[in-house]
């Protein structure tokens, strides 16, 4: 079994994120981590390798991105994946949702993966429906937020929590999976394998080698188009607390609930 | 034609809430651009008069398709037929889980424009634009669509529901073909409960417990401390929580739980994350407590409070405790 994991390269969690008032997108300059979601889905990706339910001959790390994402697939390789690439190419960035499932689509489909795995989200656009678009293009079954997966060499068993509670299904493979943060704890890498990571293989390739039609990405080919943006109604800012002396802390709060009547 | 085709979930007889604010939504859009919104429901002998009483929130037809349900793609298969058939400009969906899986297949099978956690629409020049937040709130994206079609995905509880009081819709038997890969999945069981049948929805404070609780006995200083407050109080949990064990998925808030607005809503160890923010941000009063002062949820607390709950949890108890005696 092949195992490809789609990751991304997200806002570092300390930088502040701001929008290009330009644009509408997300000034991506400050960037420099790998989702956390994704962390989950290659700690899945790793589970079933070691699981040895079914042999894994390979995990491979997809990105798409310009240059500094190549630090998104050295965290991912040194968390286990086995080999990275990266759809790096000018004609994609400023996609959309659509466009950009559709370039990562084209990206594996060059590498015939029995299953994709992704976080269920990511930690800058929210984005929890890229898996879908992929899926779509790939012509496989898909199914997000999953908490609990069973694999055998033919399929996977999957649970996870929707409207009406959990729901339990059976998925055949090849597959598109996106997994909950619930579905495990991701592992710290080595120093080892922090320092091996940039000697593991990494491909780089163009909107060309992976036959995307350039004319159905990029951001002036978006379907979706950004038109302005505004501020959200103001809030006036709340009370904020720092616990120093826990018995005037809670004093404060005790009055402060006491004056809404609350208790 | 401006035609909206809406996607209404039901489950055990019902229609979901929020299609039920969608199809609202979508009869009012539709109107504004001199169309109609007609409704889809796709499942196992859905009922007729369930399919038909869509006309009540504006619904003018409701298309029935015959598959299984509780998956995306048969539906992604479904809504595509319906919209090359009939013409349609826009797809809307009300917030949840299979919405934005149905919404974002379908864009992609279209090659249509999606925008997701919508949080307003309006009909401008014959067109809809969409509203929606980004960076935790901060800020909202005004997006409209080049494509043919365009897929609005709402953010849950978005749309109000609206019973105007139209007739029974007329309902249309829709045959459509399952693709291959809407094929490969079968739902095995769906809507199993987990843990315990607690009520959270009649309280009118709930004590909410995220990870910050640490452990699953985490849960006992959120107990202890809506027992304080009395009979009216009860406690609710986040979905990281849920999904690990922690407490009953009854007690759930957000977008795969409950939506509560209670007069006081205490988050005990809750980041406050967009998918939790959703199920509880119409409370009335918002308290937090949360070690991290980074954390989301000071941005809509009314009064947040960082620190370590382990601390401040029971003292808070034996402090309500005292002045509900005295």
């Amino acid at each position: 079994m092949k195992i490809c994991v789609l990751v991304k390269e997200v806002p570092d969690a300390a930088v502040e994120k701001r929008i290009d008032p330009s644009t509408g997108r997300m000034d991506r300059s400050g960037e420099k981590n790998l989702n956390p979601y994704d962390t989950h889905a290659i700690e899945a990706a790793m589970q079933i390798k070691e699981g040895g339910a079914v042999p894994v001959e390979e995990v491979v790390a997809v990105t798409m991105g310009p240059d500094s994402a190549v630090r998104a697939l050295h965290k991912a390789v040194s968390l286990g994946a086995d080999r990275s690439v990266h759809l790096s190419d000018p004609a994609v960035a400023g996609s959309d949702v659509a466009a950009t499932g559709y370039a990562l689509a084209k990206t594996l489909q060059r590498e015939s993966p029995d299953l994709v795995l992704l976080g269920q989200q990511s930690d800058d656009g929210e984005c929890y429906t890229i898996g879908a678009v992929v899926a779509e293009h790939l012509g496989m079954p898909s199914l997000t937020q999953v908490i609990k997966m069973d694999v055998d060499p033919e399929s996977l068993r999957c649970e996870r929590q929707a409207e009406y509670g959990y729901d339990t299904v059976q998925i055949k493979l090849p597959a598109v999976i996106s997994v909950g943060d619930a579905i495990n704890e991701p592992r710290y890498p080595s120093l080892k394998a922090i320092m091996g990571a940039k000697k593991k293989p990494l491909d780089t390739v163009t909107a060309a080698d992976v036959d995307i039609d350039a004319s159905k990405v990029g951001g002036d080919n978006s379907a979706a188009q950004w038109v302005a943006a505004k501020a959200p109604p103001a809030k006036a800012a709340g009370e904020i607390i720092e616990d120093e002396d826990t018995g005037e802390t809670v004093e404060k709060i005790v009055a402060w609930l006491d004056e809404r009547k609350l208790l | 034609m401006s035609n909206i085709l809406v996607y209404a979930l039901h489950y055990d007889g019902a229609i979901n809430k929020n299609s039920l604010g969608a199809v609202s939504e979508g009869a009012k859009l539709a109107a504004e651009l001199g169309g109609e919104a007609h409704a889809i429901l796709l499942g196992e002998n859905v009922p007729q008069d369930l399919a038909a009483s869509l006309g009540k929130y504006g619904a003018k037809k409701a298309l029935v398709a015959e598959g299984p349900e509780g998956l995306a793609q048969p539906l992604v298969d479904a809504m595509a037929k319906a919209i090359t058939d009939g013409g349609y400009k826009y797809a809307l969906f009300g917030g949840g889980l299979l919405g934005f899986e149905i919404g974002a297949g379908l864009a992609a099978r279209l090659g249509a424009g999606v925008v997701m956690e919508v949080t307003a629409v309006r009909a401008e020049n014959g067109e809809l634009i969409a509203e929606r937040p980004i960076l935790g709130d901060s800020s909202i994206s005004e997006v409209k669509y080049r494509s043919d079609v365009g897929i609005i995905i709402g953010r849950l509880n978005a749309f109000e529901i609206r019973d105007v009081g139209g007739a029974d819709a007329p309902v249309e038997q829709l045959s459509f073909e399952l693709s291959s890969q809407a094929q490969q999945a079968t739902m095995l069981t769906r809507g199993e409960q987990r843990g315990a049948d607690v009520d959270i929805e009649g309280a009118s404070i709930l004590i909410a417990g995220g990870r910050g609780l640490g452990k699953a006995e985490g849960f006992q200083l959120a107990e202890d401390l809506a027992a304080a407050f009395g009979g009216n109080a009860a406690v609710a949990a986040t979905r990281a929580v849920v999904d690990a064990g922690w407490y009953p998925y009854a007690a759930q808030i957000g977008q795969t739980g409950k939506t509560v607005a209670p007069k006081l809503y205490l988050a005990a160890g809750i980041s406050g994350a967009i998918q939790h923010k959703v199920g509880m941000q119409g409370s009335e009063n918002i308290v937090a407590i949360n070690k991290d002062s980074n954390a989301p949820i000071f941005e809509f607390s009314d009064l947040g409070i960082v620190g370590d709950l382990n601390k401040i949890l029971p003292k808070l108890t034996e402090a309500v405790k005292a002045k509900k005696g005295s």
